[in-house]
């Protein structure tokens, strides 16, 4: 006789997915279109419900949250204007590839096209910005959706995947079963790179006299940490990371040469372009690094590692790609290398570059430096903290100074160039990770674009130190302005329009310190890292016109590095 | 240099629209577009007519490839292909026209579909050039409206979806 289950509801069932697919969280905001999934969220036991502020912080504490664990994030908005207000945070993930499941309400099926109060076509909005989305038109079909969308998120290349619930089909009842497999036609990520192709690399990496490995950020996400530091230390490989790639191999080692591109080292970039043979592992040759592509590494041969086959030939054209998982890729041409070449010139070369051009020590003035500032966070933390960066100068000095020693612990809206990233993402992060900590670093342009989640951190206690790095400028842009826009600083200057940032985080319940001495960096810091039962606020009031450097102006070639402030008028 | 690509897709609610949302957003040319069920109602078959140099038709396929409800890409170009185009075209006739209309008609090996008193409806069928030529011809005539469906192709000697699993329901039909 056949087994008959009980129905149950389309809410009831919502929840029974996310206990198999084991989430922890979700980070959400309630509304009209999702009440019966709160309604039942409200006796839940088994995860909890983070509410944020604001949809789009919901979205980045998810992409934290997914990014510092390596699990799927996940969020649940309400329709209409719950559902648009993700649309920034799906964008940023699906640019930086990372795994999170956003369910969006929506307006019963019936209702669908008919301008119904808080519609809006979130299928349509969000298709361009997903890696895949659904509708779920039937509540037989919720399992096996929410099943699928787990399931694309967190394989292959990771990424967004929506699923829009029109409030009839959570309504509506039926039998429930979790599929045990997912079986999409469509979708076969390659796993297992092609064995005559790693053989090939292996065999060019042992007669390369110039190698250098370039490593993105698909690296942490494939888990290939440690495969990459055996195969670089066995090999004596200089390693270069790109801005997502920063923590895959530690910053403090020797043959770390940190980040290459835009706003790279030197001795990076000018690697790039001497170097007979570049490995690049799970990156994607992204404009910022390249610059400009007709002068990119020209005397190598490249080898490109990824998982996703439309990553390689995109932007630059490769001699060997290999396509599949970059951990298991870098596993498998480990076990080839018996070989170790004398490789002591290119060291020595490399040894030279970096004396060439180190980068610049901050003027003796007595003025507090953003560069200071994260040397000396680096320095307290030891490399150890989850560094949850916004955009701009101060990312990027970030990315310069500090020293990360774990993966996984650089988070920062890379692709997309998300202002408004760092304290909500921070948010996430501070519930994935317990036993290090959490450090949002903003401008003051950013911080004030999801300032609201403040309170979310105050709400949960999270020990999370936000720091916001005061210039008084959109920094970055007021670079640009001053270096290629004829110093003309339109719209950028702040310091008559910012609030006072240290009362507004009182206002907000944080502990609150504010300086624009370098002195006090350091004691600040401890006294700041000393709270632990709730948020923390620190401004530091750095001087209005540093610039980040070296840099590599857009479009041009990165051995033509800019390497400090010139008069702006000899520049063109 | 222009690209006959066929791709096999779900034959769901939005999977056309994620084809040409792709497109556009990664700008890549678009010549047509045809869709249509095939002998599996849950898959259609698309066929779109792209150009652009090596490098970009590779990453036209990959980003096909790419997507969720893709289940297959061909780029048919330089292999053996039937490759055909449907057009309606109206036109204006006078008394003395209507025979060298029919007659134009006939070396395309056309159809008159439809007549009144002003004008007539010819159907032409076959590679899109053909089409052009006989649409250059009836230019003078004055063409009144025009329809094309746009370049549908298969692999010349392919048993459609031999790399298809063929769905239950399908495999039913082909036993009754």
């Amino acid at each position: 006789m056949k087994e008959t289950r009980q129905k149950i509801s389309g809410a009831d069932i919502f929840f029974e997915c996310l206990r198999k697919e084991k989430v922890e969280y979700i980070f959400g905001y309630p509304g009209g279109a999702v009440l019966k999934l709160y309604e039942k969220l409200y006796d839940v036991d088994f995860l909890q419900h983070i509410l944020t502020r604001h949809e789009q912080g919901a979205t980045h504490a998810a992409e934290g949250y997914a990014k510092a664990t390596g699990k799927v994030g996940v969020v649940l908005v309400t329709s209409g204007p719950g559902a648009t207000n993700t649309v920034t945070g799906i964008a940023d993930a699906y640019m930086d590839s990372i795994p999170i499941v956003v369910f969006t309400g929506q307006v019963p099926t019936k209702l669908i096209g008919n301008d119904a109060f808080q519609e809006a076509d979130i299928m349509g909005i969000s298709r361009p910005i997903t890696k895949h989305n659904f509708l779920v038109r039937d509540v037989k079909e919720l399992a096996g959706t929410i099943r699928k969308a787990f399931f694309i998120a967190s394989t292959g290349r990771p990424g967004p995947v929506l699923v829009d619930l029109p409030k009839d089909v959570i309504n509506s009842v039926c039998e429930f079963e979790y599929p045990e497999k997912v079986e999409i036609r469509g979708y076969k990520p390659t796993f297992i790179g092609h064995q005559i192709q790693i053989k090939k690399a292996a065999e060019m990496l042992k007669k390369a006299k110039r190698p250098l490995l370039y490593v993105g950020g698909g690296v942490i996400m494939s888990g290939g940490t440690r495969e990459l530091y055996l195969l670089a230390k066995e090999n004596n490989l200089p390693v270069t990371m790109t801005l997502q790639g920063l923590g895959a191999f530690p910053g403090t080692d020797e043959l770390a040469l940190g980040m290459l591109g835009m706003h790279g080292t030197y001795w990076a970039n000018q690697a790039v372009n001497s170097c007979d043979l570049l490995i690049a592992l799970g990156a994607r040759f992204d404009d910022r690094v390249t610059g400009k592509v007709e002068t990119f590494s020209l005397k190598s041969f490249k080898i490109h590692v990824d998982v996703d086959p439309t990553a390689i030939d995109k932007n630059i054209i490769v001699d060997l790609p290999i396509v599949g998982d970059v951990k298991h890729v870098i596993a498998e041409l480990a076990s080839e290398m018996d070989e170790h070449p004398d490789r002591s010139d290119w060291w020595k070369q490399i040894e030279k570059w970096k004396k060439e051009c180190p980068f610049e020590l901050d003027a003796n003035d007595g003025k507090l430096r953003t560069q200071f500032v994260i040397e000396k966070i680096s320095e307290k933390t030891k490399g150890e903290a989850v560094i949850v960066s916004d955009v701009g100068q101060h990312q990027m000095w970030i990315a310069q100074h500090y020293k990360f020693v774990y993966p996984r612990s650089h988070l920062t809206s890379g692709g997309l160039g998300t202002m408004g990233f760092s304290v909500p993402a921070s948010i996430g992060a501070a519930f994935g990770i317990k036993d290090r900590p959490i450090i949002s670093i903003s401008g003051d342009g950013g911080f004030q674009m999801n300032i609201q989640e403040l309170i979310t951190a105050v709400a949960y206690k999270l020990p999370i130190k936000f720091i916001v790095i005061n210039n008084s400028f959109l920094g970055m842009v007021r670079q640009w302005q001053e270096l290629f826009h004829a110093e003309k600083y339109s719209f950028t200057d702040l310091s008559k329009s910012n609030p006072d940032f240290r009362k507004v985080a009182e206002a907000f319940g944080l502990a609150a310190f504010s300086t624009d001495n370098p002195k006090e960096v350091r004691s600040l810091l401890d006294e700041a890292f000393a709270i632990n039962d709730r948020p923390v606020f620190i401004e530091f009031k750095v001087v209005k016109e540093d610039m980040v450097f070296p840099m590599v102006p857009a479009g041009a070639s990165i051995g033509e590095m800019m390497t400090k402030r010139l008069n702006p008028k000899t520049m063109v | 240099m222009k690209h006959t690509i066929s791709v096999l897709v779900e034959n769901r609610f939005g999977a056309f629209n994620r084809v040409a949302t792709m497109f556009s957003g990664r700008g890549f040319n678009v010549h047509s577009i045809s869709i249509g069920e095939t002998e599996d109602p849950e898959i259609s078959r698309m066929t779109l007519v792209t150009s652009g140099d090596d490098q970009i038709i590779e990453q036209v396929v990959k980003q096909l490839n790419r997507l969720i409800d893709t289940i297959k890409v061909f780029d048919l170009t330089g292999q053996p292909r039937v490759e055909r185009e449907l057009a309606l075209i109206t036109v204006f006739y006078q008394k003395g026209t209507r025979p060298e209309l029919t007659n134009i008609c006939d070396i395309f090996r056309g159809k008159i579909v439809d007549i009144n008193n002003k004008t007539l409806t010819l159907e032409i069928t076959g590679p899109p050039d053909k089409i052009d030529a006989a649409m250059n011809v009836l230019t003078q005539y004055g063409i009144k409206e025009i329809a094309r469906s746009g370049t549908v192709a298969l692999k010349r000697g392919e048993q459609s979806k031999t790399t298809v699993k063929i769905s239950s329901t399908t495999k039913e039909k082909v036993k009754q």
